[in-house]
């Protein structure tokens, strides 16, 4: 990470003192976290500690109870002026989604499109862009996430790996600033997930800026620069993986890692 | 940027020819169905002497039948009855296509006015509604702009506007939107949310979610009810005669019965068209059903 360019020194994402309530459910107790560029941040802890919330609230699928989520430095969902926010427009808030590019546990790709489909989708229809233009871009991505002979296949006809890499290349294909990856080897058969880390593992070595939610220890000790542990909605502890999975300091990380490591 | 090669290839999911026919199949003798035997043997007499009973039997009159099947009257009431059915139909289809956006919106006025009108035309009875539209001309004779209470800016007679082919329609079309509209919002709800946020996360917008992704994946469960709610209406057209429409199949057959006091056999040129024109539009349906379902419903078997 070099920080030469003063733009560089802004964080990719940074989060203040971000909330997020369920009706009375508080899923988000204050987080502060900061994603330096190029910087892999990988999210550890127990289901429902809140590891998906935060991931959902920085690209906007959920809307923040209290706090600041900033993207490259910009507010994300409201301008502040004279000390209020004031709620974007959708149209405004359509754009800040496309600086981050969101990978699900459940693929959640579009059934009546072909896996080329899925990928340009996003390209024509939001970015515009020239259908010819658009398909050689998707078959490009799609070469790239090791799937050039199944441009033509419909998702059901897609083993759940194959699904994932076409689910990574769609979001890659709007050019985000940001990967968000929601647990993306979850929902896979234990055979499938080497495929899908493999091409995440190629990301990272682009240099992409990512975030990750993961239940693979080993993976995220292999890829991640910066570790966090969450527990009930707050992050108890972070730091650099290697560090932190060998010498964990709170009690809490420690008992999580003595029952997955 | 390096591309990954990872270690799978693309899955052969067939197998070549040959590896079949290196295999000797099981030989099966297949299971005996002596019941199925039996069972068609019973139905094939009853389906006989009904058959004999309507053919042989004079009552039917099945030279009159033959004589009317085509008659002018006949063939112009099978035309128009088609043509209420599409247009009511259509009609019905952007009512209800609105009436779900907006039930679905985030204006809490615009959702009620959709609630109150799916209460009200599915609250009352088809016949009705079709005798208000008949009305309609009467209750308000002219049809007109003006300031509320005071002078008006522009007007026309009603009966130029709402003929009774246009009372007709709008009875069967908005009656019908409100049926379709409750179908309609449930091929939307049966979609996983994560569609919608696999969508968003691309950046695109409500309206080009709505078109793109929730609509052509609604219409897959939207499609058979809806087939199902155009047959319905078809005959639903011989309702029309409330208004009163004159022209349809139905009033043009009883005319005819009337006239020369034979109903039954005008009953079955009657339901010969309306059945005729039903097998169509299941063919029609078929194909409907077989494009949205790209993708999703099981179609191709590869192996074989």
């Amino acid at each position: 990470m070099s920080g030469h360019a003063i733009p560089d020194r802004t964080p990719a994402v940074a989060l203040e003192g971000v909330h997020k309530f369920f009706g009375n459910f508080h899923a988000l107790r204050g987080i502060d976290l900061t994603i330096a560029r190029g910087e892999v941040c990988v999210a550890i802890g127990p289901s429902g500690s809140g590891k998906s919330t935060l991931l959902r609230c920085i690209n906007q699928i959920e809307e923040i109870s209290a706090g600041r989520v900033r993207i490259g430095g910009t507010l994300q969902g409201y301008v502040e002026r004279n000390g209020r926010l004031h709620e974007l427009s959708p149209r405004e808030i359509d754009r800040q989604r496309r600086l981050t590019g969101m990978v699900f546990q459940r693929f959640n790709l579009f059934p009546h499109m072909t896996a080329l489909g899925n990928v340009i989708e996003g390209p024509v229809h939001v970015k515009r862009m020239p259908k010819a233009k658009a398909r050689s871009l998707g078959r490009d991505l799609l070469a790239r996430v090791g799937l050039a002979d199944l441009a033509d296949r419909y998702p059901n006809q897609l083993s759940g790996g194959q699904q994932q890499r076409v689910a990574i290349a769609r979001a890659l294909a709007m050019e985000p600033e940001v990967m968000l990856f929601d647990e993306p080897t979850s929902a896979l058969d234990p055979e499938l997930v080497g495929e899908v880390l493999d091409v995440i593992k190629d990301l990272v070595a682009s240099g992409m800026t990512m975030m990750l939610v993961t239940h693979e220890i080993g993976f995220a000790r292999e890829v991640g620069d910066h570790l966090v542990f969450m527990d009930h909605g707050t992050i108890v502890e972070e730091g650099r993986p290697k560090e932190m999975l060998e010498a964990p300091k709170s009690t809490r990380t420690q008992a999580f890692l003595s029952k997955v490591l | 940027m390096a591309s990954v090669t990872t270690a799978m290839a693309a899955p052969s999911d067939e197998a070549p020819r040959d590896e079949k026919q290196q295999v000797r199949l099981n030989e099966v003798v297949p299971r005996r169905h002596p019941g199925r035997w039996v069972a068609a043997a019973l139905l094939a007499i009853v389906v006989m002497q009904i058959a004999h009973g309507v053919i042989v039997n004079p009552n039917f009159h099945w030279n009159v039948f033959w004589q009317y099947l085509f008659a002018p009257t006949v063939i112009a009431g099978v035309g128009w009855t088609l043509a209420l059915t599409v247009i009511a139909m259509l009609v019905a289809i952007v009512c209800a296509g609105i009436l779900v956006l907006m039930r679905d919106s985030d204006n809490p006025i615009l959702r009620t006015v959709s609630w109150l009108w799916i209460w009200f035309f599915r609250g009352t009875p088809l016949y009705t509604q079709l005798l208000f539209w008949g009305l309609f001309a009467i209750l308000f004779p002219r049809l007109s702009i003006s300031v509320p209470f005071g002078p008006e800016i522009l007007g026309v007679p009603t009966d130029w506007v709402v003929t009774a082919g246009v009372a007709a329609i709008l009875g069967l079309g908005l009656c019908e939107s409100a049926y379709l509209a409750e179908i309609f919002r449930a091929g939307f709800k049966a979609i996983d949310r994560g569609q919608t946020e696999a969508a968003q996360a691309i950046g695109m917008s409500r309206g080009r979610i709505w078109w793109r992704i929730l609509l052509p994946q609604a219409l897959r469960t939207i499609i058979p009810p809806t087939g199902n709610e155009t047959i319905g209406m078809l005959k639903g057209t011989a309702l029309v005669l409330a208004v009163p429409f004159t022209l349809d199949l139905m009033f043009a057959t009883s005319a005819i019965a009337n006239r020369i006091y034979l109903p039954v056999p005008m009953l079955m040129v009657a339901a010969f068209w309306y059945l005729v024109v039903t097998s169509v539009m299941m063919v029609g349906q078929f194909y409907l059903e077989r494009h949205f379902g790209k993708g999703q419903d099981y179609v191709r078997t590869r192996h074989t």
